[in-house]
């Protein structure tokens, strides 16, 4: 019941039947190289091994690439190691009263119960202790909240399920989907093999130059969200209708990526964030290019395109801006998002259809698409929308119509 | 000593059973105000809860098993999150925990029953019609809550199904029964005390449940104004939550967690309690610092209040708040750990034997310590920033949840059920059961700290291969923990139905408290007559009162 | 039945699950309702009906337990416990509100208008937006309605204030004549309060009734109409409540209940009433005066 209720797009793919041998594969090599792993892993847990040798494995946290991101790993192995050397007392106690202190030892009940002077000590100990952890807690605090003297600034806005990034000292905007092999993998289910960074894998990665005091600026389009990327040491609520800041200064080229940090409904997992810092001079160069990148995509909105061209972009565009809700086949999930399969909207009158997508519907998911796609993408979209899914409308909506809706 | 105790007992007892013993039939249940029969119902109403809570917590499991979506769409899987949290909260672990009151604080503090007979039936019954109308949204258009158990706007309200009303009615129904229930319990403690029996006097699990209840009826009042505000936000066109007309949906945060925060030790406290009673009757030796571990536990209670924001580090709320909020919430481990102190200090040169009830009760200081601990590190305002939002904190609050609230529930079961039913259970079974399930269940949640440094966000349904192993490795901890329920459901059972006759009224040699003074099984109404001073005090000093 | 010094445990009862039918009835019928679910507004009628068949009944066997004399002094007490506690929960509930209406006119409108860490967000989001509160203006005008005015303190809220005081102070005046068992004088005196109780619910739909025909104050204005409304209204429901609370004990006063020993129930309701007096107090301070 479930899989056919929910199974919207995977259902007959979803190989359920493949996942026995799946198993069988992937527990063999889990199981060999979990060896290692394992045994690593416990060892942490006995807090034994020195620290810095984790990192590779992915058990700990990593420094990261900017000074906050090092600070706070500092502080974290500092409370790290406090909580170990209080756990090894107080366990350590324990595990010697219950081996030695056992009534088949012969060990007679003392009656001993109260001590005030010792329940002085060990409420002022820890008292002690968290004030030392408190100073640096509090250095490190005040000099991330701190976002003043930026060298430049972006805007980031979360949307149901994506990310927008506004350069705001240059003018370069786009928007951030998951990639398309990612995409498509996921809608595959379990089983076969993965594309690299798979789910953490974008189709236009944040470019940010290093060494360069960057302010980020928060905020959402529709629910709270969470832009997150563990090396830059940066984690802030976007909430819509304010704007949370943050910074980070990156000493190393290099790609970092991330991921939504808060719950943002459906497909909250499968918003990632790619960021890759370049020298100043390259980025310099990546400004320029997005910058003729824009002006080209505004041109091609000028000319006349056929239902072929409108229709091959259109599924490229509703792939990544709309399947997310409407589903790959237009089915939608009934009572939450509706099918684009026949809709009224979609099958009826164009300007209704225009309308929607461009300034989508207050108070529900339905984003307005308007700002955030150019002339021919929204063309192009709609006219797939009235195209496919059996829709064959005939219908072709041109980049000059929509401009003219503007 | 005992023998007159009992022969008083046994007395009354003969002497009532021509008044008023149980109804037979269905009905006994449905209109019951007995205390032990509604600490009956709640006990099972949370036990099947958990079985339910459980069952959606091996879907989350199995979909996680693997990358790759396989099992469940992600909506749905956001739906399975969600209600696995409200029912094990407010299904499972909360009711169990009433259940476990309803028993035994009329016992332990020499009560006829609950102060508020009819009342006390009420807050039970009203209890499956919510969790029904909750559990009901799983089938409705758009399916059940999928906003997490948290229900952060504008998820919640701007963007959530329809399905979210009844969602919400069902949180209203529930805080009225927990509010009901806290009354009550406030009511028979402060008044139906044995004339003879002081504040100082009350056993350990008393005492929490009081405080518990202060803070259920100070908290849960603030989770029916959020939803309330959630309901008009939604329908009525308020805009609490809506920046647009001048509210914030930050605001829906703290008004959260202004209840939430208080919940989390609400489910704590009675655990506190739980075991406060166990160790010592199993070190033969009383409690260490008694009158410590009520003042800690009042101190654990008042700060709750005071520390709510410490889930809101990221919200972009001002530095001097994230400071205060830090400063406040760890200080909340100096009276923990006082607890933790405590306890360590009453195994200390006991005589110690190892009965599943203390096995449980072991398990639980070391893994709601290092619960706390990791508690302790999210605390810290500044990493929170690492941590927040990934399976670092799911790890925190299962360490503290399962192997701390649920484990004290299961160990307080074989504590107390010889005495509610007169049968011992399987020993050489339940050690078994205890063995299983505390191996399984840090196979299953200690990986969970390094899935959550190494970057894996919480409350998604698919990963990057990276997090592969860790996450086959917790579902396979998860599915063998997951089985261990279905040998404890066997031995509970079977001790009720089978079970070896327990004759003496003490249970465990060295038990404590006044509920060791009644007959095995404890008679359908006890403590007609107050119990006498002498026997108050002779049972308290044992706990360590005094 | 048992000696005078045990505690009364009642037998079995029916009334909590009727109870627990009806507010599921009620509960689940207005959520389906809000769906546009006519058999769902059935059923909360439905729901309404049995719960109000459940208090009567179940507080018509309270009443004659107590006046045949099986509840003792003890009894009371938990009574007294109970009532005192539920007060404490309301007074939560409130405080959910009234820190909402705190944090949105101290933090959250203030935010938008750009001050303290949000500087950006005046600046970017909300360029036109001025926070001054009471909010008239809200940020995007396109979503919430624009209120023209609001209600001013020394009007209708004023009498309101003065007519709650003086039913506070004429409710002590029935109590003290309970205490000295003039029969009258608590009977006048309740009367007084209800009447109070009354003119102060219908000033309060009047000043409704001017917010929303002519001012365009409405819970759709934007956060000041939402505390304003959730608040009051909210307020004004336990007043009702109240208001009916009163009647009933006024006759049982007239059919003889009650002595200067045992009157749990008029003290009961009379704590609730103050409180509600309070809740108001508050209410004309930070909602209508500051
Ligand atoms: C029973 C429930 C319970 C308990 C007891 C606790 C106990 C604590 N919790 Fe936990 N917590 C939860 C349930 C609980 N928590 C839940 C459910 C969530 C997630 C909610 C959600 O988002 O869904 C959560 C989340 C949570 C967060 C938010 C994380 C985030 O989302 O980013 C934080 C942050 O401060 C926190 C802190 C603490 C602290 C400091 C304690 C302290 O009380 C712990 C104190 C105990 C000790 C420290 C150990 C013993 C002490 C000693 C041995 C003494 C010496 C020690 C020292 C001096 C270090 N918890
Ligand atoms: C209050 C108590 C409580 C308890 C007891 C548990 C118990 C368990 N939880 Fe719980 N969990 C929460 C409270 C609790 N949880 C909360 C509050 C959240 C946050 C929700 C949110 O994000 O909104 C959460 C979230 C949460 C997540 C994160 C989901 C996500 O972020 O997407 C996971 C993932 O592993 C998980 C797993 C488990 C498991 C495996 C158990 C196990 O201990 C369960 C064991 C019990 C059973 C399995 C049932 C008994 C057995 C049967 C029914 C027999 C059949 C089964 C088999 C044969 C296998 N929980
Ligand atoms: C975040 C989810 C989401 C995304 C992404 C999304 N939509 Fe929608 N869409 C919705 C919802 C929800 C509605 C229903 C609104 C309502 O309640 O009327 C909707 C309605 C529509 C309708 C009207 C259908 C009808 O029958 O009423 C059309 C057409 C539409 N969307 C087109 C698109 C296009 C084109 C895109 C991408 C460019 C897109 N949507 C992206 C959520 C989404
Ligand atoms: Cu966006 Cu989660
Ligand atoms: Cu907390």
């Amino acid at each position: 019941m479930l899989s056919r209720r929910y199974s919207v797009d995977i259902s007959s793919i979803n190989p359920l039947s493949r996942v026995p041998l799946f198993v069988v594969q992937r527990a063999r090599s889990v199981l060999c190289s979990l060896g290692s792993k394992l045994s690593k892993g416990l060892l942490f847990t006995l807090f034994f091994l020195p620290f810095s040798a984790f990192a590779e494995y992915g058990l700990n946290l990593t420094e990261g690439v900017t000074p906050v991101s090092k600070n706070i790993y500092g502080l974290h192995m500092l409370i790290f190691w406090v909580c170990v050397g209080i756990g090894v007392i107080v366990f350590g106690v324990m595990i010697y009263s219950i081996i030695f202190h056992r009534k088949s030892r012969g060990a007679k009940a003392s009656n001993f119960h109260e001590s005030t002077t010792i329940e002085l000590v060990w409420t002022l100990v820890p008292l002690a202790i968290l004030i030392a952890i408190a100073f640096p807690a509090t250095k490190v605090l005040i000099d991330l909240e701190n976002t003043d003297k930026a060298d430049m600034t972006v805007k980031i806005t979360g949307y149901q399920w994506k990310w927008q990034y506004e350069y705001l000292d240059n003018g370069v905007s786009f928007f951030s989907n998951l990639s398309k092999e990612s995409n498509d993998k996921r809608q595959l289910g379990a089983g076969g093999d993965f594309p690299e960074n798979y789910l953490l894998n974008v189709d236009r990665r944040l470019v940010l130059p290093v060494d360069t005091r960057i302010r980020f600026l928060m905020t959402s389009n529709d629910v709270i969200h969470s832009w997150w990327v563990r090396d830059l040491g940066v984690k802030q609520d976007a909430n819509p209708g304010f704007i949370n800041d943050a910074w980070a200064t990156i000493e190393k080229p290099g790609v970092y990526r991330g991921q939504c940090a808060e719950l943002c409904g459906k497909d909250h997992g499968f918003m990632p964030i790619v960021v890759e810092a370049k020298s100043k001079e390259d980025y310099a160069a990546w400004v320029k290019e997005q910058q003729a990148l824009q002006k080209a995509a505004a041109a091609a909105g000028e000319r006349e395109w056929s239902k072929d061209e409108l229709m091959v972009q259109g599924q490229k565009v509703y792939s990544t801006s709309c399947a997310g809700c409407h589903g790959v086949t237009g089915q939608g999930i009934p009572g939450t998002f509706p099918a684009m399969a026949g809709s009224a909207v979609t099958t009826g009158d164009i300007k209704a259809h225009i309308d929607i997508v461009m300034n989508g519907k207050a108070g529900t998911a339905m984003q307005a698409f308007g700002g955030q796609l150019n002339d021919s993408d929204l063309a192009a979209v709609i006219t797939y929308e009235r195209n496919a899914f059996g829709n064959n409308t005939g219908d072709l909506v041109q980049p000059s119509t929509i401009k003219s809706a503007r | 000593m005992a023998t007159t105790t009992s022969d008083v007992q046994i007395d009354i007892d003969a002497h009532d059973e021509h008044h008023h013993g149980p109804d037979k039939g269905l009905m006994r249940w449905v209109k019951t105000t007995n205390h032990k029969d509604i600490g009956t119902l709640y006990l099972w109403f949370a036990f099947t809860m958990l079985l339910i809570g459980g069952a959606m917590a091996m879907v989350i499991r199995a979909e996680l098993f693997q990358p790759g979506l396989q099992l469940v769409e992600p909506q749905f899987f956001n739906q399975m999150t969600t209600l696995h949290g409200l029912i094990m909260v407010f299904g499972a672990i909360m009711p169990a925990f009433v259940g476990l009151a309803n028993w035994q604080i009329p016992l332990m503090i020499g009560a006829p029953d609950m102060a508020l007979p009819r009342m006390n039936n009420w807050s039970f019954w009203i209890l499956p019609f919510a969790g029904a109308m909750l559990l009901s949204t799983l089938f409705m258009e758009g399916g059940g809550p999928a906003f997490g158990w948290t229900f952060y706007a504008p998820l919640s309200t701007t963007f959530a199904p329809d399905s979210t009303d009844f969602f919400i009615f069902a949180i209203h129904m529930l805080g009225f029964s927990s509010i009901m229930g806290a009354i009550n319990i406030i009511a028979t403690v402060m008044n139906m005390r044995a004339p003879d029996m002081k504040l100082m006097d009350m056993p350990l699990f008393v005492w929490t449940w009081l405080i518990t209840a202060f803070l259920l009826i100070a908290a849960m009042p603030v989770l029916a104004g959020a939803v309330t505000m959630m309901l008009t936000d939604r329908n009525f066109g308020t805009s609490f939550f809506d920046a647009a007309g001048g509210g914030d949906p930050v605001m829906f945060q703290h008004i959260f967690w202004f209840f939430g925060h208080p919940e989390v030790y609400i489910m704590i406290l009675p655990a506190f309690g739980v075991v406060s009673q166990i160790i010592p009757t199993f070190a033969r030796k009383p409690l260490f610092g008694y009158s410590s571990m009520v003042y800690a536990t009042a101190s654990i209670a008042l700060l709750s209040f005071v520390v709510w924001a410490h889930h809101m580090f990221l919200t972009g709320m001002p530095i001097a708040g994230q400071m205060y909020f830090m400063y406040a919430t760890i200080m909340i481990s100096v009276p923990t750990g006082v607890k933790v102190f405590n306890w360590v200090t009453t195994m200390w040169r006991g005589s110690m034997t190892f009965e599943t009830p203390m096995l449980w009760a072991v398990a639980f200081v070391i893994l709601f310590t290092i619960g706390g601990f990791s508690g302790l590190m999210l605390g810290v305002a500044p990493v929170d920033i690492q941590y927040h939002d990934t399976y670092f904190v799911v790890a925190h609050f299962h360490y503290v949840l399962v192997t701390g609230a649920l484990f004290s529930i299961i160990a307080a079961v074989f504590y107390w059920l010889p005495k509610w039913c007169g049968r011992m259970y399987n020993e050489k079974l339940a050690k078994i059961h205890f063995w299983w399930a505390v191996i399984s269940v840090n196979v299953l949640f200690f990986p969970q700290h390094f899935l959550g440094l190494a970057g894996m966000p919480r409350r998604i349904p698919d990963y990057s291969t990276q997090f592969a192993d860790f996450n086959m490795i917790s579902s396979i901890g998860g599915f063998a923990f997951g089985a261990s329920f279905l040998l404890l459901t066997y031995i509970i059972v079977n001790c009720i139905r089978n079970g070896e006759p327990v004759k003496d009224e003490r249970v465990w040699e060295s038990a404590r408290g006044l509920e060791w003074t009644v007959a095995t099984p404890a008679p359908y109404h006890t403590f007609n007559e107050p119990p006498k001073k002498a026997e108050i005090l002779n049972e308290s000093s044992h706990i360590g009162a005094h | 039945m048992q000696s005078n010094n045990q505690y009364f445990v009642p037998h079995g009862s029916y009334w909590p699950i009727v109870g627990s039918v009806g507010m599921a009835s009620l509960l689940g019928g207005f959520a389906s309702s809000l769906h546009g679910n006519v058999l769902g507004t059935g059923l909360m009628v439905l729901g309404l009906v049995i719960i109000i068949f459940m208090v009567f009944g179940w507080m018509g066997q309270v009443v004659l337990e107590s006046e045949s004399g099986i509840y003792n002094k003890q009894v009371d007490r938990s009574f007294r416990m109970g009532m005192g506690w539920f007060i404490f929960s309301e007074v939560m509930f409130f405080a959910a509100f009234f820190g909402a209406l705190w944090y949105a006119r101290n933090l959250a409108v203030p935010w938008l208008g750009g001050e303290g860490n949000n500087f950006f967000t005046g600046q970017v989001l909300w360029p036109d937006f001025k926070a001054v509160w009471p909010l008239i203006q809200v940020p995007d005008v396109s979503k919430y309605t624009v209120p023209k005015g609001i209600i001013h303190a020394w009007e209708i809220p004023a009498i309101n204030t003065l007519a709650l005081l003086t039913s506070g102070a004429t409710l002590t005046w029935a109590h003290w004549a309970l205490l000295n068992n003039k029969r009258n004088q608590i009977i006048a005196g309740l009367i007084a309060t209800i009447v109070l109780g009354v003119i102060f619910l219908a000033l309060q739909v009047a000043e409704y009734g001017e917010a929303y025909q002519h001012l365009d104050l409405k819970l759709t204005s934007g956060i000041y109409g939402s505390t304003f409304f959730m608040l009051t209204g909210f307020h004004g429901l336990h007043v009702t409540l109240g208001t009916i609370m009163l009647i009933v004990i006024l006759m049982r006063v007239i059919r003889g209940h009650f002595n200067p020993e045992n009157h749990f129930g008029f003290e009961g309701v009379a704590w609730y009433w103050h409180f509600v007096d309070v809740v108001w107090l508050g209410l004309f301070i930070f909602v209508y005066w500051l």
